[in-house]
């Protein structure tokens, strides 16, 4: 946090991007690709309302690969309940209790929630402490939210400290 | 195309093959299932996965037959983060909407008229009776 | 194997695309429409990739790029306009 860097890792995924988009590297592609992450995060910064800084970088790799594995689990499953003959599925709606408080972790946690293994973030409630999940084939609703938070709400925390 | 060597030829194959089935039952999904919201789970998981094989295999061919090129990530990386939003809108949108869910879904919410437009008038009813 | 695997792709989301068209006019909701368009657009990307990959020509690449984000910005419009009967509030 510093008044030229805001938000270095703002500033890095913007240089990452850059470099992507062009598709070559060179010295003057990343001088001008800094400068542009520099300044954009500057530029942006006022409207910015959430604080949010990443406390354990080693955690937050960890939890990408583990929500890599769990999107490959999660569209074989999907697959399965599509494609095997017509057993009866038993969709259910459940109130997931939150313990973070932060928007920003809050949301990363939803949209996890979409992308792994039979559940759909549907709404946040009104005052902010439940999240409604939509479950395509679930027969035991309290593990599937000790699952979530075992596995993915711990580690959110870790990461940000909320 | 150009030739590739065999390892690339058949990896590349493999990411191809593997994304276009996962598409392809994705998209069947959205067709057999029986509500809104459970056509939902399929095509926001399986296409992104189909179009992240697509990608990795477009990855492993220029790569190889060309030089290192990995801007098709972009595309993976924007579409992993929008599916998401719009897979979450249109639930909501489902849900506000009312939409008929299939008679085994049990609905396990406390109050499901918070989560509806047709009958806001109840909420607020019930708002001012626990504040009474 | 590439000279298979190509049209093989081809041929899914060929298939793929039409189920899609098929629940589009199916319905029943306004919604299952805007699924159904959200899934055209995400399908259609990946057959510009494939296209890409024929043709030998990374030149499709930026349509991929433009049809994802255009897409995406077109499923939100309509989906707020379903949940709010506007889209800019």
């Amino acid at each position: 946090m510093s008044r030229i860097l805001p938000a270095p890792w703002l500033s890095l995924f913007l240089l990452i991007v850059w470099l992507l988009l062009q598709n070559s590297v060179s010295v003057g592609l990343i001088v001008l690709g800094a400068i542009l992450a520099t300044a954009i995060p500057l530029y942006t910064f006022r409207a910015r309302d959430f604080p949010l800084t990443i406390h354990r970088p080693g955690t937050a790799v960890v939890y990408f690969l583990v929500l890599l594995v769990d999107i490959v689990v999660s569209n074989i499953d999907i697959a399965k309940i599509i494609l095997l003959p017509r057993k009866k599925i038993k969709p259910a709606l459940i109130e997931y209790p939150l313990d973070l408080t932060n928007q920003v972790p809050i949301t990363i946690l939803a949209c996890t929630i979409t992308l792994t293994p039979g559940t759909v973030s549907a709404e946040l409630s009104r005052d902010g402490n439940t999240l409604l999940i939509h479950a395509l084939n679930v027969e035991d609703v309290d593990a599937l939210i000790a699952t979530i938070k075992q596995r993915y709400e711990r580690r959110l925390k870790e990461i940000f400290q909320c | 195309m150009l030739e590739l060597p065999t390892w690339a030829d058949y990896l590349a194959s493999f990411f191809i093959i593997i994304g276009a089935s996962f598409a392809a039952v994705g998209s069947y999904g959205l067709l057999r299932l029986p509500d809104f919201m459970t056509r939902l789970h399929a095509p926001t998981k399986n296409t992104t996965l189909g179009v992240g094989g697509i990608i990795l295999g477009s990855i492993v061919y220029f790569s190889v037959s060309d030089s290192l090129s990995l801007h098709e990530l972009l595309i993976a990386i924007f579409l992993f983060m929008t599916a998401p939003i719009s897979a979450h809108l249109l639930a909501k949108a489902g849900l506000h909407l009312e939409y008929k869910m299939i008679s085994s879904t049990r609905d396990l919410r406390e109050h499901p008229e918070d989560y509806s437009d047709k009958s806001q008038h109840t909420a607020k009813e019930r708002d001012s009776e626990r504040a009474d | 194997m590439l000279a298979f695997a190509v049209p093989f792709a081809f041929v899914m989301f060929s298939i793929a695309l039409l189920m899609n068209i098929y629940r589009l006019f199916l319905g029943p909701d306004a919604a299952d429409r805007i699924l159904a368009l959200d899934t055209i657009y995400i399908n259609s990307l990946a057959l510009l990739i494939l296209l890409g990959i024929w043709h030998n020509s990374t030149a499709y690449f930026e349509a991929a790029v433009l049809i994802a984000m255009l897409g995406f910005i077109g499923t939100i419009a309509a989906t707020k306009f379903l949940l709010r009967g506007d889209i800019i509030e």
